[in-house]
């Protein structure tokens, strides 16, 4: 008896699934929005957020060379010589000369340069006579962000180019060879390597985030819409009215919508590979379990909420106002060690919080299932504890 | 076996928080009989309809239908029963055979059999030609009458019919409640239908409920309830008065002959009066206030005036108005009123 009970809420719950998608499919505007929401998630992310420090290029600049020289010498020059020659290898900058703070203040201020640098006046005299030469730097605190990113990049400039500096004097005055001179002014060779080979941009980073938030947010959005939608029409009457297990409805409906965010995901992945350059280092089958995982331990709040949902408006909004703290707090943008310690906390219950953690290492990382047990245990008690609140609580609001 | 209980309804009761929608309500409903209940809005008609059909959770008393309990033998009950809702029961976007397919497997009916259902349904409703259409693309009428056949897939021994033919051109009306009857008869299934029209109630039901505030105020036959007020003294008189004012209504009413009085429009009065000396009561006040009187009809008792006689109130000033209903909480319904 059981038992032909499954086999008959696993085959409606399959014929409801198929009609909700055949729905679907019918709507050419919704269809054509399904795949055009992923695309543009991904290009957004992807392009508006910086990848990395060495992503400037062509920042105007504004260059004062208040240096007055020493004894008819001009350290300065050389400084600006060397400087024109890093510049002209990356294509950071674009340097404009003025003439002192006053005027580089002008410049930022109309927008003509995003900061600028000043060679102090007693710059040659200093270095000459065994003092430290002044570089100032002067930054637009309107613009924090690209500010501290100028600073930064100007000071491993300056940086580089006093090494060469000190170097050169090291290997004339000490003479010796220009290698071992520099291990006398820099005695430490830094270098970074990542975990796994090969080049790595912010992508890498978003891609999973984005494709587990997407996958959720179709279930999550898309349940309650749709089960609130059918009541409102009194589709939903037709259904319950028919000798079905109401479980049925729910798991149809879920299966649509998991059908149609794995198809977004599936999008969003390919986009990754295709016009981010993302590669996947792990097994793809695993990123599709890991997202069905995903669904599931997601499924039973989306339904609890759909109980509680008087009309489809309510539903959207509840599950918007969700999503949108889900997806700052769940690390799909910024990693969660940024955050104040509360909200590391909250992230912690978040079950968003584990899948893109867990995607990312298996897409990233090329994490295997015994790498990443802890999550997928947080995902699966997530889930069954959801679920167990959830089913009653739509049975009663089925015939309330 | 005509005398035979299809349905039992007993101290029936649906609350939502401190609103008492359907009250305690009982009544029987035999074998192929067409039942109906008449009432306003608002009256509880489709909260009964609901409970009945297991959408909707009793908060008080029961109700079998052939002999199951709503609620504890609700999916045998399920078995049984069709209903055509007050809002189109299918998908636009599939077309007119799909949404019968879609509903027809619910009911987990051999492959054959289905096609064969959906079919005759079809040809029943002339809708064959239409079958690989949208639904979305069909008028009012075609829907509707789908909606009513969709209704007929697990060919129900109870069919619950809630105001169908509300909204519908009077073409349309008269070919569905032509079918309802074709149903009632070659099916022998029994009908239950609630609707706000007299005249619907009067065509189509063996007997008839009038519910108002969720109670049942007359339960009977549609003669044996204009009986009621058609005794050997009542009387129904219409009077025309071009200038009928405020002042003479009132002074109608406040007559101890007249029980109840509606004001049709600007010069129309109708009033329900007993007594010998009813007649010419009211005509004598009639002329005291100076009014001019152009015509008088003595009219046929209808459902409308049992509906006034009995609650007291004409029906049809609540007919054309939503009633706001309090708010029932977190588990509140919508709830659909009309």
């Amino acid at each position: 008896m059981i038992e032909m009970g499954a086999k008959h809420m696993m085959s409606n719950s399959l014929r409801i699934a198929w009609k909700d998608l055949m729905e679907l499919f019918r709507n050419r505007m919704g269809l054509v929005l399904l795949i055009l929401m992923p695309l543009f998630m991904m290009a957004m992310v992807g392009f508006i957020f910086p990848s990395s420090n060495s992503s400037l290029s062509n920042v105007p600049i504004a260059l004062a060379n208040e240096d007055t020289g020493f004894g008819g010498y001009s350290l300065s020059s050389t400084f600006i010589t060397a400087l024109d020659g890093i510049n002209d290898a990356t294509g950071m900058m674009t340097i404009t000369n003025a003439s002192n703070l006053d005027d580089i203040r002008e410049m930022i201020q109309t927008g003509n340069a995003e900061s600028g640098i000043i060679i102090s006046s007693d710059f040659t005299s200093n270095i000459m006579n065994g003092q430290q030469g002044t570089i100032t730097i002067v930054t637009d605190q309107s613009n924090p962000q690209m500010s501290s990113m100028i600073q930064t990049v100007l000071n491993q400039v300056f940086e580089q180019m006093g090494t060469a500096l000190a170097q050169q004097n090291v290997a004339e005055q000490l003479g010796i060879d220009p290698s071992s001179a520099l291990a006398v002014v820099k005695p430490y060779n830094v270098q970074v390597e990542g975990s796994i080979e090969g080049e790595f941009s912010y992508f890498d980073f978003i891609a999973p985030g984005i494709m587990a938030m997407t996958v959720m947010m179709s279930v999550m959005t898309g349940l309650p819409a749709a089960i609130s939608q059918e009541r409102e029409v009194g589709t939903l009457d037709g259904m319950m009215v028919a000798p079905i297990n109401r479980l049925a409805v729910i798991l149809g409906k879920t299966l649509a919508q998991m059908a149609r965010g794995i198809l977004q995901g599936v999008l969003i992945l390919v986009l990754a590979i295709t016009v981010f350059g993302v590669t996947v280092h792990g097994s793809i089958l695993l990123v599709f379990a890991l997202l069905l995982l995903g669904v599931f331990s997601f499924v039973g709040l989306g339904v609890v909420l759909t109980s509680f949902a008087k009309d489809q408006e309510t539903a959207v909004m509840m599950m918007t106002t969700i999503m949108f703290s889900m997806m700052f707090l769940s690390g799909v943008f910024f990693p969660i060690q940024q955050m104040p310690w509360f909200m590391q906390g909250i992230s912690k219950f978040l079950p968003l919080t584990y899948v893109a953690d867990s995607l990312r290492k298996v897409m990233v990382l090329g994490a295997d299932i015994p790498a990443i047990s802890p999550e997928l245990s947080i995902l699966i008690v997530f889930g069954l504890v959801m679920t167990a609140i959830a089913v009653p609580v739509f049975k009663r609001a089925m015939t309330r | 076996m005509k005398n035979e209980s299809m349905i039992e309804v007993k101290n029936l009761t649906k609350k939502f928080g401190n609103f008492t929608a359907v009250d305690n309500i009982s009544f029987d409903v035999k074998k192929s009989e067409v039942f109906g209940l008449l009432g306003p809005n608002g009256a509880g008609k489709t909260t009964t309809i609901r409970m009945l059909s297991t959408l909707s959770r009793p908060t008080d008393g029961t109700a079998t239908i052939g002999g199951y309990d709503i609620v504890k033998k609700d999916n045998k009950v399920r078995q049984l029963i069709g209903l055509v809702s007050e809002k189109m029961i299918m998908y636009d976007r599939l077309t007119a055979e799909e949404n019968l397919r879609f509903f027809g497997k619910l009911y987990s009916l051999p492959k054959n059999t289905l096609n064969e259902r959906i079919d005759d349904l079809l040809e029943l409703v002339q809708l064959t030609k239409w079958k690989n259409q949208k639904v979305g693309t069909f008028s009012t009428g075609m829907k509707q009458r789908m909606n009513v056949v969709r209704a007929l897939l697990n060919m129900p021994k109870v069919l619950f019919l809630d105001e169908p033919t509300l909204g519908l051109d009077p073409q349309s009306t008269v070919e569905i409640r032509e079918f309802i009857k074709k149903i009632n008869k070659e099916n022998e299934t029994t009908i239950i239908l609630t609707t706000h029209m007299m005249n619907e109630a009067d065509i189509l039901c063996d007997r008839i409920g009038i519910i108002d505030h969720g109670k049942i105020a007359a339960l009977d036959t549609s003669t044996n309830l204009k009986k009621l007020i058609s005794g050997d003294d009542a009387i129904v008189l219409k009077l025309e008065i071009p200038n009928l004012t405020k002042k003479l209504v009132t002074k109608i009413q406040s007559l101890d002959c007249v029980k109840a009085v509606s004001q049709e429009n600007a010069a129309h009065l109708k009033i329900h009066a007993t007594g010998d000396e009813a007649f010419d009561t009211i005509i004598d006040t009639v002329r005291a206030e100076k009014a001019k009187l152009n015509s008088v009809e003595n009219l046929q008792p209808t459902l409308e005036d049992v509906f006034l006689q009995i609650t007291g109130r004409d029906m049809r000033d609540k007919a054309d108005q939503k009633i706001q209903m309090p708010n029932h909480g977190r588990f509140r319904t919508q709830r659909r009123i009309r």
